[in-house]
């Protein structure tokens, strides 16, 4: 399930094409998680998760620079994102299901926005890089 | 048991009304299969699966792409008993055609994908969530008679 140099490609050409406008997707990509799954929003009651909050914008933008860390790291993600590692298992402690929920949702997000780019090849691409991103997120967990 | 409100059904059909099922359809077992290669396990005899493309213009694909979507339309019909309308098929799943409940999840997802690159702006987070508790619900009915 390794990323193909194809996968990477793919991956590489629609992040440049998102430009600086990835903060803008992973919020609204929250947005719809919290809406269509409301199990994860058990992980946030400090924050005010209504529609345009100011702090799912802020928690948007920093999964945005995660994303992007990621995908300047396609070789070695589980070293560039062992301190998020880290970071979700110790202190967060999310269950890396609600991962797969935000990947999701992210994925619709960007078909959405994209669909003239959103081929079955680029979503399988996608889909492959997310995983292994929720992977190399899950691997400090025990 | 999923409950759907006035409004979560009336988003659902309004929606379902300008889906063009035969292409929905092709397209959604399609995507199931170029995203999640395992899944052709159950298409053996669909000939040519061996590229995305050559996949997506599978006529085989195509054809049973819209049967699986056309019944799907009965969810949209049966919002209240979903468990009743699907249980037939839910034993033929199981009995028959031995399915991994799990691909029925996977399916859905990929359907809100498709909603997504073909309605745009008007694919809201609202009109998401209606949609996956809609998939959610086809999938829980689908696997409700296994044993």
């Amino acid at each position: 399930m390794a990323l193909s140099a194809a996968d990477r490609a793919l991956v590489r050409a629609l992040w440049k094409k998102l430009g600086g406008n990835v903060g803008i997707y992973t919020t609204e990509a929250l947005e719809r998680t919290f809406l269509a799954f409301p199990s994860t929003k058990t992980y946030f009651p400090h924050l005010d998760l209504s529609p345009g909050s100011a702090q799912v914008k802020a928690l948007g933008q920093k999964v945005a620079e995660a994303l992007t860390l990621a995908v300047d790291h396609l070789d070695d993600l589980p070293g560039a994102l062992s301190a998020l590692s880290d970071l979700h298992a110790r202190k967060l402690r999310v269950d890396p299901a609600s991962f797969k929920l935000l990947g999701h949702c992210l994925l619709v997000t960007l078909a959405r926005h994209y669909p003239g780019d959103f081929s079955p090849a680029l979503q399988a691409s996608l889909d492959k890089f997310l995983s292994h991103v929720i992977s190399a997120l899950a691997s400090k967990y025990r | 048991m999923v409950h759907f409100t006035a409004e979560e059904k009336a988003t659902i059909m309004s929606l379902w009304g300008k889906v063009n099922v035969e292409e929905a359809g092709g397209e959604a077992l399609g995507r199931l299969l170029v995203v999640y290669p395992w899944t052709q396990r159950f298409f053996d005899n669909f000939g040519n699966l061996s590229s995305a493309s050559a996949i997506m213009g599978n006529p085989k694909v195509k054809a049973h792409g819209k049967k699986v979507l056309t019944s799907f339309g009965d969810a949209v019909k049966n919002m209240d008993n979903l468990k009743g309308a699907f249980a037939k098929l839910s034993e033929l799943h199981c009995d028959k055609l031995h399915v991994d409940p799990e691909n029925f999840r996977l399916l859905g997802n990929v359907m809100v994908i498709i909603l997504a690159t073909h309605f745009g702006k008007e694919f809201t987070p609202d009109v998401q969530a209606a949609w996956q508790k809609l998939v959610s619900g086809v999938a829980t009915a689908l696997a409700h008679k296994y044993h």
